[in-house]
């Protein structure tokens, strides 16, 4: 029990409560173990509990109707997972998987009410915790409008592998920072442009298969 | 020469993330240091890059004209 409480008061949710509140807490919380690959939180699913990661880390993403599957987020110990469907009585808006073996703590719907209506400092830490992620994910859908994004990857990678910075090496955030974009969107744009056979992944080595291809890609409209 | 993960080991927390991700058993802590281990079953999958909140892991790639 000493360790969930020293791990909640750490935790966005319920930073600056008293020990009594935490301990009360505490005991509301369950424990849930889960796999490394199993999926926690189905997109679309009902699931009404809020967990936050104790150990581990998960992923939350999106699957597309052809499948195309878009990481929104990490979660990484400390991090909540599930918040906006356990407040708004909706669907799960994403779906979760565990990263490695992960270990949650949950709290149900009903018990997190009862919190909210008790210690009005949780609320105060929701609001936060939500605004944050609100500011986010506007920032990410900017992002994803996808095509003038796979443009500018595009040609850093053309800039990369055969103009002036050709022999250099970048990583995914490098290009995520240069396309003025995040990681996950340029893994998912090297994925298109590999299937696009654009490119080629090759363990450490990105191939460019069709220059023209590339060009193509830049030139076009966004 | 076989490729490896880069490891900053001032931007290291030793949080022990990317090792509990990687699904090849390729890093490891030896004391409190994330290093390289099994190199030749890294994949260049990047997941220990994604999940390293601190930057301290990274896979920077070689782009080549086939």
């Amino acid at each position: 029990m000493a360790v969930k409480v020293d791990f909640l008061k750490q935790t966005a949710y319920f930073s600056g409560l008293s020990p009594a509140a935490l301990d009360s807490i505490a005991k509301l919380v369950f424990e849930k173990k889960v796999d490394r690959s199993e999926i926690f939180v189905l997109e679309g699913g009902t699931e009404d509990v809020l967990y936050i990661v104790a150990s581990g880390a998960a992923k939350m993403f999106k699957t597309s109707a052809e499948g195309k599957e878009q990481i929104l987020s990490i979660a990484r110990p400390g991090d909540s997972v599930n918040d906006v469907a356990v407040f708004d009585g909706g669907p799960n808006l994403v779906a979760a998987q565990a990263m490695s073996p992960v270990v949650l703590y949950g709290l149900s719907k009903s018990h997190l009410e009862k919190i909210l209506v008790e210690y009005p400092q949780v609320a105060n830490n929701v609001i936060k915790v939500l605004a944050n992620r609100v500011r986010y994910l506007v920032s990410l859908v900017e992002d994803l409008s996808f095509k003038h994004v796979i443009g500018r990857i595009a040609k850093i990678l053309l800039q990369y592998g055969s103009g002036a910075e050709s022999g250099q090496r970048l990583t995914q955030q490098d290009m995520a920072a240069m396309a003025g974009t995040v990681r996950e969107v340029v893994g998912r744009s090297l994925k298109v442009l590999e299937e696009e056979k654009a490119i080629k992944l090759d363990h450490h080595r990105i191939i460019i298969t069709d220059e023209e291809a590339l060009k193509r890609i830049i030139e076009e409209p966004s | 020469m076989i490729e490896l993960p880069v490891i900053d080991p001032e931007k290291c927390n030793g949080c022990g993330l990317c090792v509990e991700v990687c699904q090849h058993d390729v890093l490891v802590f030896i004391g409190d240091i994330v290093t390289v281990n099994k190199v030749e079953e890294c994949d260049w999958c990047t997941t220990c890059e994604l999940i390293c909140a601190e930057g301290a892991l990274t896979c920077p790639f070689e782009v080549v004209l086939g």
